[in-house]
């Protein structure tokens, strides 16, 4: 429901003057309330439950630490026999809400538009206005002592819903916390979670890597990112410092009904935490595998797919970091990821490759350093770098679609007391990559900047 | 006019002592204030310092234990049984005599492994040196830190073998001791005094329920169980069995609740093997029942949960 206004300009001075402006209004209004807060702790629905702060599980709400890692690793449980609802008032509605009001300002460095002559010539482009996110309706818990479940139904801003997690999941089995199986819909079992990122921005609100497709590419499956829906199998040594999960999903990348459930892939992670003794949290190392195939087309009826075929495989690997320095951390994040050559060039298996295909494949990571003043405040910066090692056609350049990402912004939660949560966020984005520009196929920059009221209750 | 000057000296006295004493008092805050900031902990080779530890306290317990550490965080109303008021510096799990300030192991192993039926998780997760800082916060709260030691920690025989007739003799001293009076005939927290109990600050407190789980109020293994009857739950109604119970005896006790637990444990198979019973409310007791020994009182176990 974009409600401001669309401007296309060359020079985009006249754009930043207003930008700064905002900016500088926005601040003005930020160190108002800054200065008129008072401490707090938020409460959500699962704190709701416990009685425990937010700081508690949230290093920086949403973003886990430790300690949510854990309740979360035991099923939503703290493991000290209050964990089923017997122990709850029956009105107890282990619900919460969350959306994000905004003024943001997204930028485009070149954007085909079209000419009173009829054709097209890249110009920039910049909109900015208030606006809304998406709406998160979580609700999860235990159904029972080690029962447990998660419903996320969740809009785009238009309030178009889709159920973004829909899961089971049973632990302790056989009373050892080294076998917990879940089914249904969810995210992977990512330690540096996307759906827990701080920031929200168009073009920092994920992680590119986790998404990461080379251009002319369409596999859509291999989707670190999204959730998928499949069955998990996960363990971890009682203090969670050893964690391990093998998840079978399918390759559909979590789209319900079933035309293109005929290929699976397999997602594996393992990771140790350790205590590096430099205070503000364990560290932990791991490693993870993303393997399968995807079809590469469907046979339809009546122009309706009725199923998909012609698998083809793919794999995203690498390992990830959590490194703790007393009030300073950083997420450090590797993936070495390959497509099959079909994936490369959009060919349908049943088609012969271009002349001289190959297997595109690459190299990426970033690192996230957040700065945590108290639980209250938050700094995040983000780098991120994506290089292709391998074109899926010889006369591509080799630079084709390597990706830089630049992410910083702050959060502040001015109170937080027993049954929600409100934060400052302020972003600044920057995604620049190789050949993604319409026409020219020259670098594509894409900037946001972002300001809103994040809440959830 | 005499009167006028004493009147005057009596006011001119109180006006230059009334200062120095306000100073003095000052002083004496300051100096107390931070001196319990630079309070200490010390489990194995770690030393936590408060200083250190007052973030952590307030990123994961002011909101049960309070800004204060008096228990009445903004999440206590909601809370049953209420958060630790560190204040008074009473604390239940303690390997030191009742009545005595525990160890610094004692509260460092009280955070990890959390307060079983309680809101308080095990925080295990957190790192050591993370909890060792938390325990110097904790005790910083409390002025008895400053004037007082921790007591000496109780001594732990070594365990004997369980036998039957070990297991008999302790179901003879739950009678005879009479903890069948608030933890019930069959151990389920229904015992005729359980709804009358109380905590030291005066609030409903529920006795232990056996049959909820493996697991005793202050640890997992049988030694954990010896030391509360030894020690105490101190600010709980639970005393101290020191002077009452020999060593042997109290391993009897343990040794006979362990039969009344859910796991399948050596002491529950010895049980059934000899065919022993709790009691029902209403059954008969081992040997000649004393009138003040028949617990006619006892109500209906309640299954749903109570504490």
């Amino acid at each position: 429901m974009q409600t401001g206004f669309t401007t296309v300009s060359s020079s985009g001075r006249q754009l930043l003057k207003s930008l700064l402006a905002s900016t500088f209004a926005f601040s003005i209004f930020f160190l108002v309330f800054l200065g008129s807060t008072t401490p707090g702790r938020a409460i959500p629905a699962f704190a709701r439950k416990y009685g425990l702060p937010c700081s508690a599980c949230h290093e920086a709400w949403p973003m886990l630490n430790v300690f949510g890692q854990t309740f979360k690793d035991n099923g939503y449980q703290l493991m000290n026999d209050r964990d089923s609802p017997i122990w709850q008032n029956p009105s107890y509605w282990p619900a919460t809400f969350r959306m994000t009001p905004n003024w943001h300002r997204e930028s485009a460095s070149q954007v085909a538009i079209d000419t009173p002559g009829g054709g097209q010539v890249p110009e920039e482009v910049t909109q900015n206005g208030f606006d809304l996110t998406g709406l998160d309706f979580h609700t999860g818990g235990t159904l029972y002592k080690n029962y447990s479940f998660y419903l996320l139904p969740s809009s785009d801003p238009t309030g178009a819903f889709h159920f973004e997690t829909v899961m089971a999941r049973i632990d302790n089995i056989g009373n050892s916390p080294w076998f917990n199986f879940k089914l249904g819909k969810f995210e992977l079992d990512n330690i540096i979670s996307e759906k827990r990122i701080l920031t929200l921005s168009n073009q920092g609100g994920f992680y590119h890597l986790y998404h990461f497709i080379p251009l002319g590419d369409d596999n859509v499956f291999g989707q670190m990112g999204d959730n998928q829906l499949g069955a998990e199998l996960m363990g971890h040594s009682l203090n969670d410092r050893t964690r391990y999960s093998v998840a079978l999903l399918s390759s559909n990348n979590g789209q319900v009904q079933l035309p293109t459930k005929n290929a699976y892939s397999t997602f594996v992670t393992v990771s140790q935490a350790f205590d590096a003794g430099y205070q503000g949290g364990v560290d932990r190392v791991g490693a993870y595998l993303f393997i399968g195939n995807a079809p590469t087309y469907t046979l339809n009826s009546g122009g309706v797919p009725v199923t998909a075929i012609g698998n083809k495989p793919f794999n995203r690997e690498g390992f990830f970091g959590l490194v703790y320095i007393k009030k300073l951390d950083f997420q450090l994040f590797y993936q070495h990821g390959w497509d099959s050559a079909y994936f490369g060039t959009s060919t349908p298996s049943n088609a012969p490759l271009p002349p001289g295909a190959s297997a595109p494949s690459w190299n990426g990571g970033f690192v996230e350093a957040h700065y945590v003043v108290n639980p209250q405040m938050i700094f995040i910066q983000r780098d991120e770098f994506v290089r292709m090692s391998q074109q899926a056609l010889p006369t591509t350049p080799g630079n084709f679609g390597n990706l830089n990402a630049y992410t910083f912004g702050f959060r502040y939660y001015p109170f937080m007391f027993s049954r929600a949560g409100f934060a400052y966020h302020a972003e600044y984005s920057l995604t620049q990559q190789k050949g993604a520009a319409p026409l020219t196929f020259t670098q594509l920059a894409n900037s946001s900047v972002f300001l809103g009221f994040d809440f959830d209750f | 006019m005499r009167i006028r000057i004493r009147k005057y000296r009596l006011t001119l006295s109180v006006f230059a002592v009334l200062p120095l004493a306000i100073a003095c008092w000052a002083q004496q805050t300051e100096y107390s204030e931070n001196q319990r900031l630079g309070m200490e902990s010390h489990v194995g080779n770690m030393t936590g310092n408060a200083t250190v530890g007052a973030p952590i306290y307030k990123r994961f317990c002011i909101g049960c234990h309070g800004v204060l550490g008096d228990g009445e965080g903004e999440n206590a109303q909601w809370i049953d049984p209420k958060p630790r008021n560190f204040t008074i510096a009473i604390f239940r799990c303690r390997s030191t005599p009742t009545g005595t300030l525990p160890t610094d192991t004692d509260l460092y192993d009280t955070v990890g492994r959390g307060m079983l039926n309680s809101n308080m998780p095990p925080w295990g997760p957190l790192t050591d040196e993370d909890r060792v800082n938390l325990v110097a916060y904790v005790k910083h709260f409390s002025p008895r830190w400053l004037t007082e030691k921790p007591g000496t920690p109780i001594v732990i025989p070594p365990e004997p073998p369980v036998t039957a007739e070990r297991i008999k003799q302790g179901r003879v001293l739950f009678q005879k001791m009479e903890c069948w009076k608030c933890h019930g005939v069959t151990g389920r927290g229904n015992g005729p005094s359980a709804d009358t109990l109380t905590d030291d600050q005066n609030r409903p407190i529920k006795p232990f329920n056996f049959h909820d789980e493996n697991r005793f109020k202050c640890g997992t293994t049988n030694a954990a169980m010896y030391k509360d009857f030894m020690t105490g739950l101190d600010g709980s109604p639970m005393p101290s069995f020191a002077d009452n119970l020999k060593p042997d005896e109290a391993w009897d006790l343990v040794f006979y609740l362990r039969t009344l637990q859910p796991a399948d444990t050596i002491e529950k198979r010895i049980a059934q093997q000899i065919g022993l019973k709790p009691l029902e409310p209403n059954g008969q007791l081992p040997g000649p029942p004393a009138p003040a020994e028949n617990p006619l009182g006892e109500k209906p176990t309640n299954n749903s949960g109570t504490k």
